[in-house]
């Protein structure tokens, strides 16, 4: 396989509902990730792309065909993944593997969602496909009601106090929030306390408004490049060097491991063991908070805290810039918001510019030479991890 | 191959208050909801079973934030119960006031009701039909 890199990364600013169209929001990332790598339209060769909702909230499936001649790439093979909110980072797995391969020396990878757009109903609804429709959705199962359920096997499994476990999780939001103050692609641009978290109204119990993300409306884009067509181009290579996927069924199919998601654990492994590393070399970490209880589940999975112990490493620090492990500097899915096929690559957006020391002062993780992201998508049916290097 | 149990047919049983899981006939495991192949030993030989749909309440939540078209049902509790011959699955425990579900009802014993009504979601516009879910009330 090839080395492969990073080059030009951009992301529209996250919103609720706005009336740019899912073209046009992908076509705004990725003219200016393309004008930040230094190349133009014409070098890319194929463009992979995650959007999971665009025929719900526009009417508009085979979005990617249409995207391709609408920033200048007609004729390139276009590819749209959806793996729920882990669709971009399905698209940019693939578009890596592509150029290490050989075949490709740039791909335009990324994705696009107006989730907002559609309203909480539709929005709710659509969101609960990523369940199991025919054995579990007839029960009403949406997906807060999943991380819901987790948080309550949560304090049950590992012996945590629910009143404990819900202050823990509102201290994950009230970092999220911080961190989010200070990214002006972010959507939400407030602090939050941990008093506000726990008196914001109740979406499926035990979880309350502030403990979950927003339906977000955004674009994410990235040019991966073979390092030999990229030499002249950057003197700044950031290098994907691990990436791992994985998959799982309905959620009471994993019954043996929950609230764990084991195919977070299948994911990750894969991904170290490409990197030759493990979680305690990674300084900086993007991961899948779409609800404040996903974050303490997600960091014990990829290896940063033992299991049933995340909440205290969050309320002692530990998971904040100068702490064990920086975790989501960019103010996660929970402030920066989660525009679900265009998640994945707005966390590789943060990773990268973290470890080139490019974002605000403010939430710059110091001296950061390993990244890595975590997506979820649905109830751990799609599982993606990626480590990135710094190459300088 | 042919698949053993369909949706149809579970469903179908399911609304007569009956639950339909597998039995893999080279290791024993009991599946439901089902499946192709077996996923604890990759054999593809099952069996149709008859659950007793009596089991543990493992986890829950109660939903105020409902999908598009199912907004009457809020508050709602779901449950995943661990089922006596083994799975876990996905219902509704009814009988009991939303409001003061709390998680003192993790594991308790619950069976399926046999008299409740409105077991099934008809489907909307997104949906292939109807569904039937299991309600659970607490064993007395």
């Amino acid at each position: 396989m090839r080395n492969v890199i990073v080059l030009g990364v951009a992301q529209t600013k996250f919103t609720g509902p706005q009336q740019k169209t899912g073209v046009e929001l992908f076509a705004e990332a990725s003219s200016e990730a393309i004008a930040a790598s230094r190349i133009t339209p014409a070098d890319i060769q194929a463009l992979f792309l995650g959007n999971a909702l665009g025929d719900f909230c526009e009417g508009q499936g085979m979005i990617q065909a249409f995207i391709a001649q609408n920033i200048g790439c007609p004729g390139i093979p276009a590819n749209k993944y959806d793996g729920a909110c882990a669709s971009a980072s399905m698209a940019v797995r693939d578009a890596f593997m592509w150029v290490a391969s050989g075949q490709y020396d740039f791909v335009l990878a990324g994705g696009v969602e107006r989730a907002a757009t559609m309203g909480t109903p539709l929005a709710t609804r659509t969101f609960a496909m990523f369940s199991d429709s025919r054995y579990e959705f007839p029960s009403g199962v949406t997906f807060p009601g999943v991380f819901a359920m987790l948080a309550h096997l949560y304090a049950k499994r590992y012996d945590v106090p629910l009143k404990l476990l819900k202050e823990q999780m509102a201290t994950v939001s009230v970092q999220s929030y911080r961190h989010g103050m200070h990214n002006p692609k972010a959507q939400m641009q407030k602090e939050v306390t941990v008093e506000d978290v726990l008196s914001s109204f109740t979406v499926a119990t035990p979880l309350q408004l502030h403990d979950c993300c927003p339906f977000s409306d955004g674009a994410a884009a990235i040019v991966l490049a073979s390092e030999k067509a990229a030499e002249k181009l950057t003197d700044k290579p950031v290098y994907v060097i691990g990436a791992g996927q994985a998959s799982a069924g309905p959620l009471a199919g994993q019954k043996d491991t929950l609230p764990r998601i084991y195919s977070r654990e299948l994911s990750s492994k894969r991904a170290y063991e490409m990197a030759g590393i493990g979680p305690e070399d990674v300084d900086v970490c993007e991961l899948h908070d779409c609800f404040s209880i996903a974050s303490l589940i997600a960091s014990e999975s990829l290896g940063f805290f033992d299991y049933g112990t995340s909440g205290d490493a969050w309320m002692k620090g530990e998971a904040d810039i100068g702490g064990k492990i920086a975790i989501n500097p960019s103010g996660g899915l929970k402030s920066k918001g989660h525009p679900i096929g265009a998640t994945g690559a707005a966390q590789v957006y943060e990773i990268v510019r973290q470890l080139r020391e490019e974002v605000e002062s403010e939430r710059q993780v110091p001296g950061a030479k390993i990244g890595m992201t975590d997506t979820l998508g649905g109830d751990g049916g799609t599982l993606v991890n990626m480590i990135f290097k710094r190459g300088w | 191959m042919e698949y053993t149990l369909t949706f149809d047919e579970y469903n179908r049983a399911l609304k007569k208050n009956r639950l339909l899981g597998l039995t893999c006939t080279k290791c024993s495991a009991v599946i439901t909801p089902p499946v192709m192949i077996c996923p604890a030993c990759g054999a593809g030989d099952l069996e149709v079973k008859e659950l007793s749909g009596r089991g543990v309440i493992q986890t829950f939540t109660v939903n105020f934030v409902a999908p598009l078209g199912r907004e009457s049902e809020a508050p709602y509790t779901v449950v995943m119960v661990e089922l006596d011959e083994g799975p876990w699955i996905m219902g509704n425990l009814v009988d009991v006031d939303p409001a003061v579900v709390n998680m003192d009802i993790i594991g308790k014993r619950v069976r399926m009701g046999e008299t409740i009504g409105a077991r099934v979601f008809p489907g909307d516009a997104y949906s292939a039909g109807d569904a039937c879910r299991p309600l659970f009330q607490f064993e007395k």
